[in-house]
């Protein structure tokens, strides 16, 4: 479930950066008409390469040479006639990645783990800065005095006496247990 | 080259098989477990602490610390 997703955004990521630099890779280069302005023509059947949707609308290779025409014509025979090297070269011509290469790992993850870290340092420079400048004198009731007259107040009240606060205090000797 | 045929039915049954009985025996391990490691103690130091808890004697430090409102300590 994961995978899908990822391969659906990285899909995404991957499409708006193809639309908006069209001219990158061989995508453009099979294509059969050569567009004037720098945008793929989005109403054309599509390539695409996605873990979800295995078979795009339109084969990798469209521009077929006269070596790739005859081994298309070979294709429409019986295909026990073709060897292994023109099978692996019919895939090529229709597909661009294999699975595996579609879901070979990248680098990706160290620039993430990199951004979030350089984020997380200048949110503290941030917070620092704030509670050195910004934030107003620490209530009375935070000093240590208060804080131990709060204590005594709560055992003498007997705050909960028999798995909580006081239940922790001894009160014949005066002592913690 | 020829693979085995995958599995094509019985996803959802097999994987009921599997899961039902864990979602089931799961829950009710943590519900005894929280039963005999929390509730049970529990009651025990409560039944305990009351076992020997005098009230009046209580009431009387109590209110010699000062924290009732109603009854000032004794000597005031």
């Amino acid at each position: 479930m994961l995978r899908l997703t990822a391969g659906r955004v990285g899909c995404l990521l991957s499409r708006r950066a193809v639309v908006g630099m069209t001219n990158s890779g061989a995508r453009m280069s099979s294509h059969s008409h050569h567009e004037v302005s720098d945008q793929v023509d989005m109403s054309q059947p599509m390539y695409w390469d996605r873990l979800d949707t295995p078979l795009p609308d339109r084969a990798w290779i469209d521009v077929l040479d006269s070596k790739d025409k005859s081994l298309k014509q070979k294709e429409k025979g019986p295909w026990t006639a073709l060897s292994k090297e023109e099978k692996i070269a019919l895939y090529r011509l229709k597909f661009n990645h294999t699975y595996p290469e579609m879901k070979k790992p990248s680098h990706e993850w160290k620039t993430v783990i990199g951004g979030m870290f350089i984020f997380f340092g200048i949110t503290g420079l941030v917070v620092f800065w704030q509670g050195h400048y910004v934030y107003p004198p620490q209530p009375h009731t935070f000093g240590e005095e208060w804080q131990a007259k709060q204590i005594q107040r709560m055992l003498d009240m007997r705050v909960n006496p028999i798995e909580g606060f006081s239940a922790k205090w001894d009160y014949k000797n005066k002592q913690w247990k | 080259m020829s693979l085995a045929k995958p599995a094509m039915r019985g996803l959802l049954g097999k994987r009921l098989r599997f899961h039902l009985p864990i979602a089931f025996a799961l829950p009710l391990v943590a519900a005894a477990a929280f039963k005999y490691g929390v509730t049970e103690p529990r009651k025990q130091a409560y039944a305990n602490f009351y076992k020997q808890y005098d009230t009046t004697a209580e009431f009387n430090n109590i209110r010699e610390a000062g924290v009732f409102e109603s009854v000032r300590p004794t000597g005031k």
